[in-house]
């Protein structure tokens, strides 16, 4: 089985897609490496020879920083700017939108599923 | 887009001719300024600056990792009060 960086083993796609699962390599890095290691990105994850694997093991633990690494980098960044209070770690600490986007309607890949706050009607 | 680098970061004069005359002269307090657009630069660390957000000032204490941002990040500009929704009466009716 191909096991790179920890916990990766897609089987039956070809290399150049299989590798994407690795978190930290999209399809454009993935074909960098490929070429690097001289691997034909058309293979299938399961007919790699063990050499192969190698080689591809050998330039990603080297040159890339991926999964645990790097989402703790980015966590990282973004306890950076909370601490500082800037602006930006304002927004993240309050689930909104960073870049500047509206949030009068919309944003709700940040602020998730609505909440309605409306009005409570008066009872007589 | 971000600023070349070659230009290197953009900072207000007076503000930097501020920050020179409290060096030598080892005082140490809030500088205030409207300089919102100023770049914080490593000479800035352990000043604080009263930042004008538009209508009061914001003290904000320099740290390194601030370095690189701009002054304004630091001096909200915005309040959210609440929405109409939430008064007393609706919280805790009679």
């Amino acid at each position: 089985m191909a096991r790179i960086a920890g916990v990766e083993l897609p089987p039956n796609k070809k290399v150049w897609i299989g590798l994407t699962a690795i978190y930290g390599i999209g399809r454009s890095s993935s074909q960098k490496i490929l070429k690097d290691a001289n691997v034909n990105p058309d293979t299938r994850v399961r007919d790699l020879t063990e050499d192969e694997i190698n080689r591809l093991r050998h330039i990603i633990e080297s040159n890339y920083k991926i999964e645990g690494d790097l989402r703790r980098e980015i966590s990282g960044n973004i306890s950076r700017l909370i601490s500082i209070g800037c602006y930006r770690g304002i927004r993240h600490k309050k689930g909104l939108p960073v870049r500047g986007q509206r949030t009068r309607c919309n944003a709700r890949t940040r602020k998730g599923p609505r909440r309605t706050v409306g009005r409570k009607k008066k009872k007589k | 887009m971000s600023r070349s680098v070659k230009k290197g970061p953009w900072v207000d004069q007076h503000l930097i001719e501020k920050v020179e005359k409290m060096r030598k002269e080892a005082r140490k307090k809030p500088i205030k300024t409207w300089s919102r657009r100023s770049t914080i630069i490593p000479e800035f660390v352990g000043f604080t600056f009263a930042v004008h957000n538009g209508k009061d000032f914001h003290n904000v204490y320099i740290t390194e990792d601030m370095v690189g941002h701009k002054l304004g990040e630091f001096a909200p500009t915005r309040r959210f009060d609440h929405h109409g929704a939430h008064t007393k009466r609706v919280i805790a009716p009679k």
